[in-house]
Parts: C-alpha cells; sequence; structure tokens
C-alpha cells in the first residue's frame, strides 16, 4: 500500500510463503490446483466490469428493466446470468442531474465482484479509503469529474455484505446508440462513481 | 478493534493514483494468493468474519508496508493457524504436512463457477427484534471493542438518520468469534458536516454506512 511499493514486485520470501502455502493446503487435501487455475480464469476473463456496463446500459433504453433494477438489483441483475460471491445483496444507486453517488469500503476492499469483477489497486488503497468519505469532491477532481457546487453527494460505506453499483447518467448525444453501443461507455470507474460515463465518439 | 485497516477519514496518506489500463493481477503470486483465500472457503473451516478479523490484526506497520494481497496472505495463514489447519513448521518444511479434517470437501475445478455464482447467505431468518425504524434519528454508539467490529470509528458518536431496513443479518463481531446474534442491519445516513465539522464537511453532502443494531442507539433529544 505504500506508494513506493511496486505490486508486481513483491520480497521472494512471498512469493515463496504463497507457494510453500499452495503446496501444504493442495497437500492436506484443502484445495486442488485445478480449482484454483478456474478460479484465476473466472475473475481475470469470465466476471469483470463488463457485466456491469451491460446492465447500466440495458437500465437506460428499458424503463421496466431501470424500475427492477432500483427495486431490487440482486434479482435484475440475476436475469444477465451475473450473481453470487460479493455480490450477494446488490443496490444500484442512480445518479441523477442533482446527485451522484460514489463507492468505497474505508475498512477494507468489499466491492459488488458479479457487476465489476475484482477491484483495482487504487480502491482498495489507504488514499482512496482514507479520504473519499471525508473529501469526495477533491478525489473525484483527482479522477479528472468535476461536479457542480450545487449537487449533492452520497458516498456509501460498503461496511456489511450489502455490494453498491452506480448508474452513472446517460451521457449526452448517445440517443441514436443501441444497447450495445452504450454499453461501450460504460467505465468500471463510473460505476464506482469517480467517473461519468464516456461521451460518443462523434463520427 | 480500532486498528490501521479503519482508515475513513485519516490525513497523510497521500494522492489516490490510479493505473492506467490495470490487469486484474499483476503477478502469478497475487492470482494464486487470490484463488486459495477463495477456494479454502469451500471447506467451512472458516467464515467471512473470521478472515477480515485475521487480516485487521496483522501488525499495523507491516500492513501500511504490504501490498493487497501481502495482507490476505498473512491473514490466510493466521486464521489457518489459529485454527489448528496449519504450522509454521509444516510450512517452512521443518515437519511432514499433518492430515486435518474438514467440514466439507475441496472445490473441483468443475464446481467453481457454479459455487461462485451462488456464494454464500448473511441473512438470518430468526434474530433480535429492529429497535428501529426507517427515518429514525440515531447514534453510533461510541465503543472501542477489542474484537471484530464493522462499526468505523469516524461515525462513532455522531447522529444520522435511518433510511433503510435490510433485515436480519449475520452479526460480524460475534460470527468473528464464535458466536452467532443475527440482528437488522440499517443504511445509515450522515450529514457530512455532522461527521467532519461544519469547517471541514460539506454542506449537503451525505456519508451512508451499513450499520448493525447494537451499533445504534436511539439519539439524544431525539423522540
Amino acid at each position: 500500500m505504500a506508494h513506493d511499493h511496486k505490486h508486481g514486485d513483491p520480497l521472494p520470501e512471498t512469493v515463496l510463503r504463497v507457494k510453500s502455502l499452495e503446496s501444504l493446503l493442495i497437500e492436506k487435501g484443502l484445495v486442488e490446483a485445478d480449482a484454483l487455475d478456474a478460479l484465476i480464469d473466472r475473475y481475470e476473463n469470465k466476471v469483470g466490469p463488463k457485466n456491469g456496463a451491460k446492465v447500466v446500459a440495458r437500465a437506460w433504453v428499458d424503463p421496466e428493466f431501470r424500475e427492477r433494477l432500483f427495486a431490487d438489483a440482486t434479482a435484475a441483475v440475476a436475469e444477465f446470468g451475473f450473481s453470487g460471491a460479493q455480490g450477494e445483496e446488490l443496490i444500484a444507486l442512480e445518479n441523477t442531474d442533482q446527485v451522484h453517488n460514489v463507492v468505497v469500503c474505508t475498512l477494507c476492499s468489499c466491492y459488488p465482484w458479479p457487476v465489476l469483477g475484482l477491484p483495482p489497486v487504487w480502491y482498495k488503497s489507504a488514499p482512496y479509503r482514507a479520504r473519499v468519505v471525508r473529501e469526495p469532491r477533491k478525489v473525484l477532481e483527482e479522477f479528472g469529474t468535476h461536479l457542480p457546487d450545487d449537487m449533492e453527494v452520497r458516498v456509501w460505506d460498503s461496511t456489511a455484505e450489502t455490494r453498491y453499483l452506480v448508474v452513472p447518467t446517460r451521457p449526452e448525444g448517445s440517443d441514436d446508440l443501441d444497447e450495445e453501443a452504450l454499453a461501450e461507455l460504460v467505465s468500471r470507474d463510473s460505476m464506482i462513481g469517480t467517473k461519468m460515463a464516456e461521451s460518443p465518439v462523434k463520427p | 478493534m480500532d486498528s490501521i485497516h479503519d482508515m475513513g477519514g485519516m490525513h497523510g496518506m497521500g494522492p489516490v493514483v490510479a493505473e492506467e489500463a490495470e490487469p486484474v493481477f499483476h503477478a502469478d503470486w497475487e492470482k494464486r494468493m487470490f484463488a486459495l483465500n477463495n477456494a479454502v472457503t469451500a471447506v467451512g473451516i472458516r467464515n467471512i468474519d473470521e478472515s477480515r478479523h485475521a487480516r485487521e490484526r496483522m501488525d499495523p506497520a507491516k500492513y501500511l508496508a504490504s501490498s493487497y494481497y501481502e495482507i490476505w496472505l498473512d491473514g490466510l495463514v493466521r486464521i489457518l493457524s489459529e485454527k489448528g489447519v496449519i504450522s509454521e513448521e509444516e510450512l517452512s518444511g521443518a515437519v511432514a504436512p499433518r492430515p486435518v479434517s474438514s467440514p466439507r470437501p475441496a472445490m473441483k475445478a468443475e464446481d467453481v463457477d457454479a459455487l461462485m455464482d451462488k456464494g454464500g447467505n448473511y441473512l438470518a431468518d430468526d434474530g433480535k427484534a429492529a429497535r428501529f425504524n426507517v427515518g429514525d434519528v440515531v447514534t453510533a454508539r461510541n465503543i472501542h471493542p477489542e474484537g471484530h467490529t464493522r462499526l468505523p470509528r469516524y461515525v462513532r458518536g455522531h447522529q444520522g438518520v435511518i433510511i433503510q431496513d435490510y433485515g436480519l443479518h449475520v452479526f460480524p463481531d460475534a460470527s468473528a468469534h464464535g458466536k452467532n446474534d443475527p440482528q437488522h442491519l440499517y443504511s445509515v445516513r450522515f450529514a457530512s458536516t455532522e461527521l467532519w465539522g461544519p469547517k471541514d464537511g460539506t454542506e449537503g453532502d451525505y456519508i451512508y454506512v451499513d450499520l448493525w443494531d447494537d451499533y445504534l442507539e436511539v439519539s439524544r433529544g431525539a423522540d
């Protein structure tokens, strides 16, 4: 977490210790190597923010889905086949012209895996966890997100098993886009709340 | 416990540094650490609250100097050691691995998607009656338990409003210590100026925190 600590460059004993732990747990019959590979593949290649982007794009084009999403996000998201670990109790937060939502876990790293995958390093970092509850506007400025003074900011600290998904506002100039093209505008950060959805590129 | 993991509001942590096009994992050992921690969950030896409490007990100076999956490594070794499942002597190879039993069998590769799609269950059918209703003005208790808690320091002693009752949930403060005590979980809204004061807070901004029944008391001065 320190700024000078490179995440891909750990102490050699850390790498060795993880290897020793894996060997020991396999030997004891508590984990299987194939299952570890499958878990890695799932969260590296299958479950990620593209899931959430599909949900948001649907909420932009389908008012009935939007209603279901804000009434019961777990059930609405399950319509896409997205569910489970670290998303058992999903809640969708609606950004509007007056309200901007942003999500954090000050105590660690709680994050809605089924729709966003695993969190980026900055989300789990000390600066974000310490600061966004106290000075969200300044933190958002560092992400290039400028909020008007009269917009209400709501910060959601994920202290329980509830997991929050921000539904950003649909960008201007996106009226002609279909659901698939709209999903391309929905970045991971816009669903955490540190950014807005992207604007469509003018042809 | 009041340790370094409870960071909300602290100064001096520097700017938030976001990496462009960040990969899901930064190295193979991170992948293995992530997978080990999740796979072990399937055998039912430790629950999520015990797991969190183990990470929180890492030496605070080391916690700040560690990357995320280094904290996971420390926590997993700690909890499995405390449960008597592994030992430092086995990890170092000084002694041969001793056999252990577990409540459930190891996760199979072919079951990974089904198990992860299912996830856990943190709701409870029975528990304490709700002491609060939506709209109630409450104060987060000024308590400092030595054990596990999900009541962040920055809300303690402060007044907020209950905006939603999420129903009966497993209580982490009990669940991390071999007990149960299910109770209602609420979304509680705190004004930024209530938490950080009129000078450092922002009028009209709010912080929403999920808090269990036992964390709250009727606000002094409220009906």
